[in-house]
Parts: structure tokens; sequence; C-alpha cells
């Protein structure tokens, strides 16, 4: 390696974690979400041109943080007088604060800025958004890609959903007591978002790489919040069959088929492990129970399917979705009979919830299939491939009606 | 911060009117802890006048500016450190529940 990749890949892996506490800091400090974001972004491209000529700092998360602070000092010297009392404000702050701040003020930081980011008053994707932008410091205009958007209407999205949190008077604080728990799951649901952009077959795969970082986080920081444990466990245990869902030509592996050698049984056992110590409720928890039964089970016919019936009745009474019932009736369909899927799919479909959900043709064509009607089957997963968005989904799908 | 609490009606209220809170609670709550500093309830939207200039030219008319079916039947001004506290206090209030609740902060002019 060259010094100036060996530079860079030290900023990088500084910048995992270095980042987001900057950023954090800053925001605490200055109030001021742009400035923060603009400063932190800084003091990274000054590391790039600085530590292949000076070599990588003893501590290089206080050095990318002793810049970012004087660079904000700077701006805020400079600014108007409009500003001067936010100035003032912060300059004695700044010059307080130390460059690397001790303990419990880094842990909190980061919370603050997850919580913030993930606030309710915000737009689900604009959570999400946020959350990448300013916490994971994923450029914008990958983010852009992910969103299906260019890169300047996502960043005017960005820059609206920072206006918002001044204008709309979002605190930039973690909740305590009943509002924690009143607020955690939607924090979870913005990760648990980001994950899928991530797992889907067309998603951006870095995203589900960083919804694990951030689930390890709040694990973390928050241990006593065995929802945050789940939802990690969740990740891990989906996230271990990444090598094994495509094959050569990229086309979807289903899951029967998949090569259980090519899983990451690290990941697997890290998820079996959180699994053991969660209690009883939480919906996330029904379901890293569920992918845990996926991930042990030595083969595909192995599968505890009774155990994962089981788990999906507890889930169904938690959320009673459409889509939980339709899964619950794919799990009674392998554990007792595609006759018994059928008519909890039939259940599923009454509320409407499932009309034009290509899944749920899918799955009624599996079970088809299961009684010997081929024909209707390859019907039924044409029909399905018609609706689906992904082309990998639409591939496996014509597959599956060929092959019945 | 300073946000104007709109109280509107909504055509889909929460079903179970026993649970909801009591307005005078409310009301001396708020007052007493210095959040709210003044509210009214409005008479209903039969009542309104609109009044618009064009053209230099003075127009009036009778009824609210648009059709809607969230009506704004009052308002209460509030003073909160930010917005979870203006949550906090705006679900507390019985139309919440019988009704919706929209809080807007005041324009900051400083910045």
């Amino acid at each position: 390696m060259t010094d100036r990749a060996a530079a860079a890949a030290a900023v990088a892996a500084t910048a995992v974690d270095a980042y987001p506490r900057i950023v954090a800091a800053l925001i605490r400090i200055t109030g001021d979400w742009g400035l923060a974001e603009d400063c932190a972004q800084e003091a990274l491209a000054r590391a790039l041109d600085r530590w292949p000529v000076e070599g990588v700092p003893a501590n290089p998360g206080g050095w990318l943080m002793t810049v970012a602070r004087n660079r904000v000092l700077d701006v805020l010297r400079r600014a108007s007088v409009e500003r001067r009392k936010l100035r003032e404000l912060a300059v004695l702050a700044l010059t307080a604060a130390t460059a690397e701040p001790a303990g419990e003020e880094v842990v909190d930081d980061r919370l603050r800025l997850i919580f913030t980011c993930c606030h309710p008053a915000l737009a689900i994707q604009d959570r999400v958004a946020l959350t990448l932008r300013t916490i994971c410091a994923v450029p914008t205009v990958e983010i852009a890609r992910a969103f299906l958007v260019s890169e300047s209407a996502m960043t005017r999205r960005l820059t609206r959903a920072k206006t918002r949190i001044a204008d709309a008077g979002i605190p930039y604080r973690v909740p305590s007591g009943p509002a924690l728990r009143e607020r955690l799951p939607g924090v979870l649901a913005v990760l648990y978002l980001l994950f899928t952009r991530g797992y889907d077959a067309d998603g951006e795969p870095a995203f589900a790489d960083e919804a694990i970082r951030l689930a390890r986080l709040l694990v973390r920081l928050m241990p006593e919040q065995p929802e945050a444990s789940a939802l990690l466990a969740l990740f891990l245990l989906q996230h271990s069959r990444r090598a094994a869902r495509r094959d050569a030509d990229g086309n979807l592996v289903p899951l029967d088929r998949q090569n259980r050698s090519d899983w990451d049984h690290a990941a697997i056992a890290e998820g079996v492990r959180l699994v053991a110590g969660l209690p009883e409720q939480g919906p996330y928890a029904w379901q890293a129970r569920i992918a845990a039964c996926h991930a042990t089970a030595a083969s595909a016919e192995q599968t505890d399917w009774r155990r994962i019936a089981d788990c999906y009745d507890q889930m169904f009474r938690l959320q009673p979705t459409p889509v939980v019932a339709l899964n619950r009736a794919v799990a009674h369909g392998y554990a007792y009979g595609p006759a018994a899927g059928l008519s909890l799919l039939a259940e599923a479909r009454e509320g409407g919830g499932l009309d034009g959900y290509p899944l749920a043709l899918a799955v009624e064509a599996d079970l088809v299939a299961r009684q010997g009607d081929r024909d209707r089957a390859a019907a039924l997963f044409r029909a399905a491939a018609e609706r689906v968005h992904g082309d990998a989904e639409r591939r496996a799908l014509l597959d599956r009606a060929r092959s019945g | 911060m300073k946000y104007m609490m709109l109280v509107c009606t909504d055509p889909e209220p929460d079903s179970e009117p026993q649970n909801h809170p009591d307005v005078e609670v409310w009301v001396a709550e708020n007052d007493a802890a210095g959040r709210r500093l003044q509210g009214a309830q409005l008479a209903p939207a039969s009542a309104a006048t609109t009044v618009r200039v064009r053209g230099g030219q003075l127009l009036v008319s009778d009824g609210p500016f648009a059709e809607v079916k969230e009506m704004i039947v009052g308002f209460d001004l509030l003073e909160c450190a930010d917005l979870d506290e203006a949550i906090e206090v705006a679900r507390a209030h019985p139309m919440a529940w019988a009704g919706r609740i929209e809080l807007r902060p005041f324009a900051d002019l400083d910045q």
C-alpha cells in the first residue's frame, strides 16, 4: 500500500466511529447542523491531505475533533454580527471543551443525534436520509441513488429536514422515562427500514452494514432495552445469508436451495446468543427467534417449522398486520401441510390488505404447487412476477413458474 | 419557544370518550405552569368572515376561507422549551382525542 492509500484507509477507519461523535458534539455546542457537518467533513478532507505526509497521528479521533472544532471557531469568529450571541456562546463552549470529551458525554451525544434524526415529527423517509447522512456519513449522492432521486433533490430534502428540526423546535435530546418507551420503537423502525433498504435485492448493500453498526451502538448505549438487542440479533441472522443469496449470475437463490456452508456462522452464533438472552415479549424478539430457527437448521428439511409457526402466532397477537398474517400462513403451510397454509392465507386476505401484493400470490402459488396443481401454480407465479418491482425477484418467480 | 396550538375537529375521533381528559384541568394546569399564555374557543365557522383586497378593492365574503373537514374551533398560545414539551401539552388536551391539534411554532425572525 502507498502512504496515500494507507492514510486514506486510516481516515476511513477512524471516521466510522469519530464522525458521528464529532458532528454530535458540534451540534450540541453550536445548535447548527449544517455548520457541524461542514466542519466535520473538512476535518476528514484535511486528514486525507496531511496524514500521508505527516503520518497518522497517535490519537486520530482526537486529531479530527480538534481540527473540526478549530474550523467551527474560525467560521464563527468571522460570522456576521447578527449571529453574535450564538457565536459568543459557542466560542465559550468550544474553548472550554476538551478535544476528546470523556465517557458519558460521548455516549449522550451520539444517542442524542440518533433520537433527533429519528424524531416522529420528521417524515419517515427524511428520518432515514438524515440518519444515513448525519450519523453514518454516507455521501448524499449514494443516498439519492437509493431513494431514486437526483443528488440535488436529496440535498434539498436534507436541508429542509435540518431546517425543520430548528424551526419546529425538535429538541436535541434523548427522551427519558415513559417518553423513551414511546420513542424507542420509532428509532428501531428507522434502523429496520435502513437495513431493509440494504438487504432488498436491488438495494444498497452498504446500508445493511450501517444498520448493523447503529444497532450495535444502540445495544451498547442502552443495554437495558431488549428490543434493541432483538433488532441487532435479527439483522445479524438475516445478514448471515448475504453470500448465499445470489448465484454466479446474480439471480436470487431461495432459502431452501442456499448452500448453508456459505452462511456467516460467526454472525449466526452471535445472533443466537443474543436471542437466548431475550425476554418473551416484543415484536422484534419474535422475528429474531424465527430467524434463529432458520439459521440453525442443518438443512431446509430439518427446519423446525412448528416452532416457527408458534412464533408467528405470538407475533400476530402483537402485530395483527396483513404481512405478518401472510408469513404466518407460510409457516403453518410448512408445519401442518399446504391446506392449513391456504386456509390461513384466505383469512389473511379477508381485510383486503394483501390485494395486489405480489408476495401473497407467490405464497399461494407455492402452497398450490405443493398440493400438486402445477398449472394453477405456474399461472400464479407468473401473475406475481408481473407485479413485483425488482428484476432479481422477477427472474426468481418466472423461474419457479417454469420449474413448478 | 412560542407555539400557536390550533384546535381542530376531525372526522375520525377517538372512539372512547370516557377516557378523554378534562379541559378545565388542562387549562388550570398549563396556566399555573406558565405554559399557556392565552387561548379561546371560537364561534362556529358559520360566523366567520373572509376579507381580501384585490387591486385595491375590498372583498368581503361570509364563511371560512376554505372548505375543510378539519375546522379550527379554538386556539391556545403556548410557551414551551421545545417541540417535545409542546407535544406533551397537546396530547393532554381533550381535543387531541376528540379532534386534532396542530402545533405551529412562531417564525424565528432573528435568524
